[in-house]
């Protein structure tokens, strides 16, 4: 595990030699006179997942939604590879905390309907969504409405409609905390798989310490409103090991403890 | 429709296959049916005992009212009040559709609209429309355009309101999502807040469509008796209350059964994912 503490952010916002896909320049954010965001300074390492971490109310929903271009920023400026961010685009993706899918709409049209907004013919999305809601495990479903499925089976339609429209940059809002808890622990673990396995950059928001623990590689800590960057942690655990594994795993513990030791203040 | 009912039943079969339960099963697949024509049949015999007794010498058994009504029904009298009556409903709610659900549809999307016109309809939702319907009488006579327009005034308010609303309140994480993936403003109309909003537009054209027979009864009793508004009249001016009964019977037969197809409707077309469940 490594710690980078507040002051040396500034440092840690470059890491010396990999690639940078988002950078977040003085990010703040006022609702009216309530300031939720004050002077972030971010950058997420391309091919990496990056967690945003903190009390309900830090606005790490908000700085997550600002980084898609679904809301402004009172100040500052986002850039993804290198472009100045003016509203949502191609090179991300968003994947939403209730799932977001259209009732009317079958699983195949659900996952393709980012593709049917490019205007991309009907026989080629279907063909791309078909290869993604097999890669998340619901080949079978595709006929399926979204009130036939489980809680964990409709994110897992919200996640493949991401995928199949190929961002660099996949925004992840709370994925699984409308997802029972067996069922979380099962897609963790299928989306540590994709992690690997599509080589996106994951921007991923939760409230969950351990969920940020096991699945990310770098994890932000917000502080409570306005929210500041209060600490960045990377948990250097070893991913190749089975996930019962890292579950038990020491230094995963360690972790999981000394971010809880840190948010502690911020909870009543 | 029955689908899962009949596998479900289909099932019991399985492990209780003698004659005897068959019948039962029969019975159990058609629960609610038989609930409904159940509460049907005891609403009737309370009315033949309360004409028997009787209540009023105006007020026919049931019995005598059906008897009315077969007769009615065969010697052409329904069929020709009907084609006169649908005349002014059938114009006025395809009017009251087409314009009602567009002018919904706009004051929902556009705050403009909404200030421009949306006081008008809640003005006229909340006005007592019976009150309207003898100034309609001065200004447009007693033709199908008054009868037409005494419809549209009933019906037109609340499917304009219904599709105001709908498109009002169409689900914000959708039109979120929609914008995520780059939908331009006619996409996310086209293909989130219409979708989203028609089972509501449609619950306004239902009302519309009910209003819309409230209306066509008003003015065919308010303006000139016509069609089913005549049956019921002349009956009544000469006492034959069994045929009245039976004129009355029938509209209400007509406008449930017009509901029920439109709702059928909506099932089928706009949400094939409610059919399933």
């Amino acid at each position: 595990m490594r710690n980078i503490t507040a002051q040396a952010t500034a440092a840690a916002a470059m890491p010396a030699g990999s690639d940078v896909a988002v950078e977040v320049r003085g990010i703040a954010k006022m609702y009216n006179e309530v300031e939720a965001l004050r002077s972030i300074d971010l950058d997420f390492p391309r091919g990496k997942l990056t967690t945003l971490l903190g009390p309900s109310g830090c606005g790490k929903t908000t700085l997550l939604k600002i980084i898609a271009g679904l809301i402004p920023a009172t100040a500052g400026e986002i850039r993804v590879n290198g472009k100045v961010v003016t509203g949502p685009g191609p090179e991300r993706a968003f994947v939403f905390q209730d799932f977001a899918l259209m009732p009317w709409a079958t699983v195949m049209r659900n996952v393709a309907f980012g593709l049917e907004l490019k205007g991309m013919g009907k026989d080629e999305r279907q063909a791309i969504a078909a290869r993604y809601i097999g890669e998340v495990g619901l080949a079978g479903f595709e006929d399926k409405y979204p009130h036939e499925l489980s809680g964990g089976m409709r994110q897992r339609v919200g996640l493949a409609r991401a995928f199949a429209v190929n961002a660099d940059v996949l925004l992840l809002d709370e994925p699984f905390s409308a997802v029972d808890e067996q069922n979380r622990r099962k897609f963790q673990e299928d989306l540590l798989e994709l992690v690997e396995k599509e080589k996106k950059t994951f921007i991923f928001v939760t409230h969950s310490i351990e969920e940020a623990v096991y699945c990310s590689d770098r994890i932000i800590i917000l502080s409570r409103r306005p929210g500041r960057i209060a600490q960045i942690i990377e948990p250097e655990i070893d991913r190749s090991a089975s996930p019962d594994a890292i579950r038990r795993d020491q230094s995963y513990l360690d972790t999981v403890e000394e971010i809880w030791q840190g948010l502690k203040r911020y909870v009543d | 429709m029955s689908l899962p009912a009949q596998a479900n039943g289909s099932s019991r079969a399985v492990h209780n296959p003698e004659a005897s339960s068959s019948l039962w099963r029969r019975l159990s697949e058609h629960r609610a049916a038989l609930w409904r024509i159940a509460s049907i049949g005891l609403f009737f015999l309370i009315w033949e005992i309360a004409g028997r007794i009787p209540i009023s010498f105006a007020f026919p058994t049931f019995l005598e009212t059906l008897r009315a009504f077969l007769v009615m029904t065969f010697d052409g009298s329904f069929a020709a009040a009907y084609a006169e009556t649908l005349q002014p409903l059938v114009i006025g709610i395809a009017i009251s559709a087409v314009i009602g659900v567009g002018v919904g549809i706009v004051m929902g999307l556009s705050r403009f609209a909404e200030w421009l016109v949306a006081p008008v309809f809640i003005v006229l939702q909340a006005a007592p429309m019976a009150a309207l319907i003898p100034l309609i009488t001065f200004v447009y006579g007693i033709g199908l355009l008054a009868k037409t327009l005494a419809v549209i005034m009933l019906a037109l308010p609340v499917i304009a309101l219904n599709g105001y609303k709908a498109v009002r309140n169409a689900n914000p994480s959708l039109v979120a999502m929609c914008y995520s993936f780059q939908g331009t403003r006619w996409q996310r109309i086209a293909k989130i807040i219409i979708p989203d909003a028609s089972p509501v537009i449609f619950a306004g054209l239902r009302l519309g469509l009910a209003a819309g027979f409230i209306g066509v009864i008003l003015a065919e009793l308010l303006i000139t008796p016509t069609g089913i508004g005549d049956l019921i009249t002349y009956h009544r001016s000469v006492a034959d209350y069994p045929e009245m009964y039976a004129a009355v019977v029938s509209i209400i037969l007509v406008s449930t059964l017009t509901l029920s197809a439109l709702e059928a409707f909506e099932l089928r077309v706009l949400r094939p994912e409610k059919r399933r469940s």
